[in-house]
């Protein structure tokens, strides 16, 4: 297998941030590539910098030094509102605790990014019961979050996550509010999802789900001190229950 | 994302609250509603005077009696009927400008034709006072010269006093009326002037002072209550109205210094002053009424206030799915313009039934006009942009990262 081109590069990244005058650095010198097409883990206990890499990964901040490129572009020149429309476009978020719109039914809350990309109402409805019908949640669209379980909520937010087929799919430990059966079948998922070519970053302080990726980074207190590809694969069954 | 798309979820947010929703709007409801009120009052008030003005005639001098002393006592105006018919007449012959006067008494009495009767104003006068106020005939004729040297039984009426007497259809030309018993023959129909105008029957002055007036009043064989006079034109209406007063001071023996026993009135510019004050009282009615939509404004940029806090993690999430900061700016300034929109249509609403309420209860004249209306629309979209935009603003400000940590 050829090496893909890099869809994200950071070159040297750093991220300071500073509190009532006192400098903290979050993330410390990191360089990596994620080609098309991978599933990789980024591991590190809490405090080592994951979040402020996802953050900057999925172009909700940026580097204090080094660069980021998304697609070779460099996203720190890029306007915000740019970055904005990347974000609707490009980026699909997965929250741990799902950051559903409690007010929003199902497949209102998976069409949400498509109001962003200027995609008209009828549109965008068509495709989020596509999207909702690839997680297998199509017969609960017209659900409110709260009438839906942990699991089935975090498969509505990866059918949001997908609806604008994103370059990549990024999660924020989303089986860490889930039970080890409910957070299996999510992971399983996130597999078959990746089957078919989607590149997802998976954030996560569980060795368990790291040892389920091709690949894992590892960052302990900012820096990044491992980067790994194993031969360990994820299982191969059914994603959708 | 479109303005469209930003009103379908601002009213989707605000579907979701409905009552606070509504009292959020109740301050811009009230002032709303106020304004378009106090605009219906104002310039319903404002047409009845030019009507008035209107009825009066253009470019008329009317002459009333003044104080009187009788013996050392000093008597209000009215009390003595100071003027007489040869005054008109020496108005008439002596003065250059005035084109046309008349001498008027008049008192209230019951008018019978067969089976209906009606109380009205009966003026006793000459034709020429149809000609000083502009007023044609519907159908018939003014009175004749005989008629008003020989006290004539005939009488013209008003537009009400006819739809009073007769049946639709009926010609009152030619009809026998009868006023304190004395038969008189219709013999003219007035066009319409105005309400106000139109309660009125006319007969000769000799007729009114020979036949009913003369023994009611203390009215002898000369005197008039009032005259009216017409000017030529617009300018000349101060020259006539000074000479009026020396030619009358004259006949009357007023001496220097002492106070005319008459007043000499422009009835149009009097009214025209009085508007003038309506105009004022109605625009700091209005300015009062504001104040009510500033204080709406102000609650309405307090609750969306909250309502950005309260849904700061709602703004991360659409922020983090691609919401530019202006998408979220124009979603919350929508918010607050819907609210504003919203109480600007009730208030309107509102406005419209409480000024016909109170036309009907005070039975005042209002009249709405599309101009009120759309000034408190305006008004309320300024409201909603001026005071809904901080809190947009600060919505779309904040950081998406800091955002999604909220709880």
């Amino acid at each position: 297998m050829s090496a893909p081109l890099p869809l994200i590069s950071l070159r040297s990244v750093s991220r300071t941030y500073r509190t009532d005058g006192v400098a903290v650095t979050a993330v410390r010198n990191v360089s990596f590539d994620i080609a098309q097409g991978e599933i990789v883990a980024v591991m590190g206990p809490s405090g080592s910098g994951k979040s402020t890499l996802m953050n900057m990964i999925g172009l909700l901040d940026l580097p204090s030094e080094g660069a980021v490129h998304l697609e070779g572009a460099n996203v720190a020149e890029l306007s915000e509102d740019r970055r904005s429309s990347l974000r609707a476009r490009s980026i699909g978020f997965v929250f741990q605790s799902y950051n559903l719109l409690a007010r929003h039914n199902a497949i209102e809350n998976v069409a949400l990014p498509l109001v962003y990309c200027g995609v008209g109402r009828k549109a965008r409805l068509a495709r989020a019961e596509a999207s909702l019908e690839a997680v297998g949640m199509l017969h609960r669209a017209h659900h409110f979050p709260r009438q839906l379980s942990g699991g089935e909520q975090q498969r509505v937010a990866i059918a949001r996550a997908l609806i604008a087929s994103p370059l990549i799919v990024l999660a924020d430990e989303p089986t860490g509010a889930l039970d080890s059966r409910t957070g299996a079948e999510i992971l399983a998922l996130f597999a078959a999802l990746n089957r078919t070519g989607q590149t997802i970053v998976m954030i996560t302080h569980d060795p368990g789900i790291a040892t389920q990726c091709r690949r894992t980074i590892r960052l302990h207190d900012g820096e990044l001190v491992s980067d790994e590809t194993t031969a360990g694969l994820l299982p191969k069954r059914s994603a959708v229950s | 994302m479109t303005m469209f798309q930003g009103f379908q979820i601002a009213l989707h947010a605000l579907r979701l609250n409905p009552l606070r929703s509504f009292l959020t709007m109740l301050g811009i409801v009230i002032g709303v509603a106020s304004i378009v009120t106090v605009f219906a009052i104002g310039s319903g008030a404002q047409l009845r005077l030019q009507e008035q003005i209107r009825s009066i005639g253009a470019n008329v001098l009317m002459i009333t009696p003044g104080a009187v002393y009788q013996g050392g006592v000093r008597l209000k105006d009215g009390s003595k009927l100071t003027m007489t018919e040869s005054d008109v007449q020496a108005i008439l012959e002596q003065i250059p400008e005035i084109q046309a006067a008349a001498g008027s008494i008049a008192g209230t009495a019951q008018i019978i034709h067969e089976s209906k009767n009606w109380n009205t104003t009966i003026n006793g006068t000459t034709t020429g006072h149809f000609m000083v106020r502009d007023w044609q005939l519907a159908t018939g004729r003014y009175f004749s010269g005989t008629e008003e040297a020989s006290a004539g039984k005939v009488v013209i009426l008003g537009s009400t006093v006819a739809r009073e007497l007769f049946a639709p259809g009926d010609d009152p030309i030619g009809a026998q009326i009868r006023i304190m018993k004395v038969p008189l023959e219709v013999v003219g129909v007035l066009d319409r002037k105005g309400p106000a105008q139109d309660d009125v029957a006319f007969v000769p002055l000799s007729t009114a002072k020979l036949r009913f007036l003369g023994s009611a009043s203390n009215i002898n064989r000369d005197s008039v209550a009032y005259i009216i006079a017409k000017v030529a034109a617009d300018g000349q209406m101060a020259g006539a109205r000074s000479e009026i007063e020396s030619l009358l001071r004259q006949r009357h023996r007023v001496p220097a210094g002492q106070e005319d026993d008459f007043k000499v009135q422009d009835p149009a510019a009097a009214m025209e002053a009085q508007q003038g004050a309506i105009r004022t009282v109605a625009l700091l009615l209005v300015a009062i009424a504001s104040v009510s939509l500033l204080v709406g404004g102000i609650s309405i940029m307090n609750v969306m206030i909250v309502s950005v806090t309260e849904r700061t993690r709602e703004i991360g999430i659409r922020r983090a799915l691609g919401g530019r900061m202006r998408d979220i700016r124009l979603q919350f300034l929508c918010e607050a313009l819907v609210l504003c929109l919203l109480g600007g249509a009730i208030g309107v609403a509102g406005g419209i039934t409480l000024s016909m309420t109170v036309a009907r209860m005070a039975g005042w004249i209002t009249s709405i006009d599309g101009e009120a209306i759309g000034l408190a629309l305006v008004f309320s979209i300024a409201t909603g942009l001026i005071f809904g935009f901080y809190p947009a603003h600060k919505a779309s400000r904040l950081s998406p990262i800091e955002a999604l940590k909220t709880e």
